[in-house]
């Protein structure tokens, strides 16, 4: 239907095309409420944080507890305890990740694959607090041997020195129910990059009497490299801002420390409001939302970093 | 198209008209249970009631909601056991009309300023919850243990490091002590129970405990555990383990005696009410505060002074009679000696001894509408 023409359109068509463009307009207007919106609830959470976080940064040393003297003393270990507890559950979850989607993609039979697919998209879908009562009082009781071992056999590795926790609730127990929980994002967008490697580049390399893991290797990873990083960026996000399962499955402080077996280990910002928030005075209670809003902008950096090697990746490959 | 938007209502509207009906059917259960209560004519109150705060005494305030609406059927109470410190905060900000709370509000304060000022006047704080807190342990071999506060102390600070250390062992003649590592499980959470505890800690342990009493355990080492449930669990999961909780809440472990003058007191609800009820008032209290400075170092008879008191928060005045109604009559219940029978048979608390009872009863009895 030809738009640019002079002649007056019979009546019906043009009444069709004024009822085709109202419709277009509230699709239109209705989208681009939706994007602003989101946007406006992102800057309300930020504005919210920093008026309410604002005050815990000068409150009186001694609502900081446990010795620490300022928010920065305060904070530090907490946002090392973060990064800490998610390298570990990237550790565990990136390898187990990758091999699931590369046996879905390229080496299951469709007949396995679709259920293998099914079951992990499915492990997404339990909620964090069964993770938490799973970890914190089955899997803990499990791992204690590991743990025992761990710790007289190779307590000369920093992670591992010990001496090992009674209860099994530990870093190590921690990482391991983190792992699982981010292990369906990272499956669910490798798979999907994977899967779409055009079908030449990989006959090519067949073509050139390439194995199947140089297949993998010279055609496959390439291509999915940045989608690859995406999935991870993805997975280390849920990782970070992860409450009730870290809450609830190990013993924690906030604290430096790569002990990873011990009593304690360092604790997460998200976990340290959740232990906190309800009987906490209103000045904690302002410092707990400044470390809220720490976590918040150090999410946000890490999503800028992904979205930026994600860029210089896809970049890299259009040359 | 149709049918397909009909597919999808269809079962959405049968959902809603199931759970209406059910609603109904529940509103239709309250009514003759309230009718039956109202016809025994024992009450003029009616409206609704909002409160939270402390989740020591959440256990408790469900039976006092309970027994409390069953004779005053027009009122609906609620409690909302989110914490102490938010509790607080919700009754300084005036959302709630009566709050619980684990420590009381200290004067002078920021927070005594702000409670006083959506009150009008001084904020009312009575006892309504005691507690006595176990020192609970998990060691294979050993069910009971007798132990001093500065034992207890040097464990809970690290001196001790094993079972079997001569501190402990001489204090527990004919208790074979294994050589088992000492893990100490402390609450991760901010919590009350950890403020009288190290509280009497530093009081009564004959300076081997260096921390002051807070709410927020004072070293980042050893095991922890969220919430009372959390600890209890962390001690279940391991050998050589120790920590504290509510007293209640310690069946199946070890529980250690404290030396209370001469002798070792295990946790008892009259042991705990009786200290209670021979502590001073603290210094800063107003005649409307029957606020304790419970005596740790007690050495009366049975006294058990490891112990946690939970206190009641309300104004003198409220702005609508039949609110200000309602708190007297629900709060002078919750210090009866009925409230606190119930309480305690649903909580395990120690009940207030009459003598306080009454004098909470008569701060209670000033409540009035403006």
């Amino acid at each position: 239907m030809s738009t640019g023409s002079s002649l007056t359109p019979p009546p019906a068509v043009s009444a069709r095309r004024g009822r085709l463009a109202l419709g277009d307009r509230i699709f239109a207007a209705s989208a681009r409420g939706a994007g602003l919106l989101i946007l406006l609830v992102l800057a309300g959470v930020f504005v919210f944080l920093l008026i309410q976080g604002a005050p815990g940064l000068s409150v009186d040393p001694k609502e900081y507890g446990q010795g620490f003297d300022s928010f920065w003393a305060y904070a530090g270990p907490l946002l090392f305890g973060t990064i800490f507890i998610s390298l570990l559950a990237l550790v565990v979850a990136v390898p187990f990740a990758l091999a699931v989607a590369l046996f879905i993609s390229h080496y299951a039979p469709r007949r396995l694959a679709t259920p293998v697919a099914y079951v992990i998209d499915l492990l997404a879908a339990v909620p964090s607090v069964v993770f938490g009562l799973w970890g914190g009082r089955a899997l803990s009781q499990a791992l204690k041997p590991v743990i025992n071992w761990l710790g007289e056999y190779l307590n000369w590795i920093p992670l591992f020195k010990g001496p090992a926790s009674p209860n099994g609730q530990t870093a190590l127990t921690a990482g391991l129910v983190l792992g699982v929980m981010i292990l369906p994002i990272i499956t669910a967008i490798s798979r999907e990059v994977f899967a779409q490697t055009p079908r030449l580049n990989e006959e090519a390399a067949i073509g050139l009497g390439a194995t199947r893991w140089e297949v993998l290797r010279l055609a496959v990873f390439p291509y999915a490299k940045s989608g690859v990083i995406a999935g991870i960026m993805l997975g280390l996000g849920r990782a970070l801002g992860e409450t009730m399962a870290v809450t609830m499955v190990y013993s924690s402080s906030p604290k430096y420390m790569l002990n990873i077996i011990g009593d304690t280990s360092p604790q997460t910002i998200a976990a340290n409001i959740a232990n906190n928030y309800a009987e906490a005075s209103a000045d904690k209670q302002h410092v707990l939302i400044a470390a809220g809003l720490v976590l918040f902008a150090f999410t946000f950096v890490v999503n800028f970093i992904a979205r930026w090697a994600i860029g210089r990746g896809e970049r890299k490959l259009a040359r | 198209m149709k049918t397909t938007l009909r597919r999808a209502i269809v079962p959405g509207a049968a959902a809603l008209a199931l759970a209406a009906s059910l609603a109904a059917c529940g509103d239709s259960n309250t009514n003759t249970a309230g009718d039956t209560a109202a016809s025994d004519g024992s009450s003029t109150l009616s409206g609704k009631l909002a409160g939270g705060g402390s989740s020591a005494q959440g256990t408790a305030q469900q039976a006092w909601m309970a027994a409390f609406q069953q004779s005053n059927s027009g009122v609906s109470i609620t409690y909302d056991p989110v914490g102490s410190g938010t509790g607080r905060t919700s009754f300084e900000s005036g959302a709630y009309a009566f709050a619980g709370s684990d420590a009381f509000i200290a004067n002078p304060s920021d927070e005594y300023t702000a409670a006083k000022k959506t009150c009008g006047a001084d904020p009312i704080e009575v006892p309504s919850y005691i507690s006595p807190i176990a020192v609970v342990f998990n060691l294979k071999g050993v069910d009971s243990l007798k132990l001093d506060a500065k034992t207890i102390a040097n464990i809970f600070n690290g001196t001790i490091k094993k079972w079997n250390d001569p501190q402990i062992a001489s204090q527990n003649d004919g208790v074979s002590l294994p050589d088992t590592a000492i893990h100490t499980v402390h609450r991760s959470d901010d919590s009350g129970t950890t403020q009288n505890f190290t509280e009497y800690l530093s009081k009564a342990g004959e300076g081997a405990w260096k921390d002051e009493a807070s709410q927020t355990w004072p070293s980042t080492d050893g095991l922890s555990g969220n919430g009372t449930s959390g600890v209890i669990t962390s001690i279940k999961g391991g050998d050589g383990t120790i920590g504290y909780a509510d007293a209640s809440q310690a069946g199946g472990l070890g529980v250690v005696s404290i030396k209370v003058g001469s002798s070792y007191n295990a946790p008892s609800p009259d042991g705990a009410a009786s200290v209670v009820a021979n502590s001073q008032l603290d210094a800063s209290a107003t005649d409307s505060q029957l606020i304790y400075d419970v005596n740790r170092t007690d050495t009366a008879d049975g006294a058990y002074p490891l112990l946690l008191v939970s206190y009641l928060l309300a104004c003198p005045t409220y702005a609508d009679a039949s609110t200000a109604a309602m708190v007297k009559g629900y709060l002078s219940y919750i210090v009866s000696q009925e409230g606190q029978q119930a309480g305690a048979s649903a909580a395990g608390s120690a009940p207030l001894s009459s003598d306080t009872s009454d004098k909470a009863a008569a701060i209670l009895d000033k409540i009035a509408g403006q």
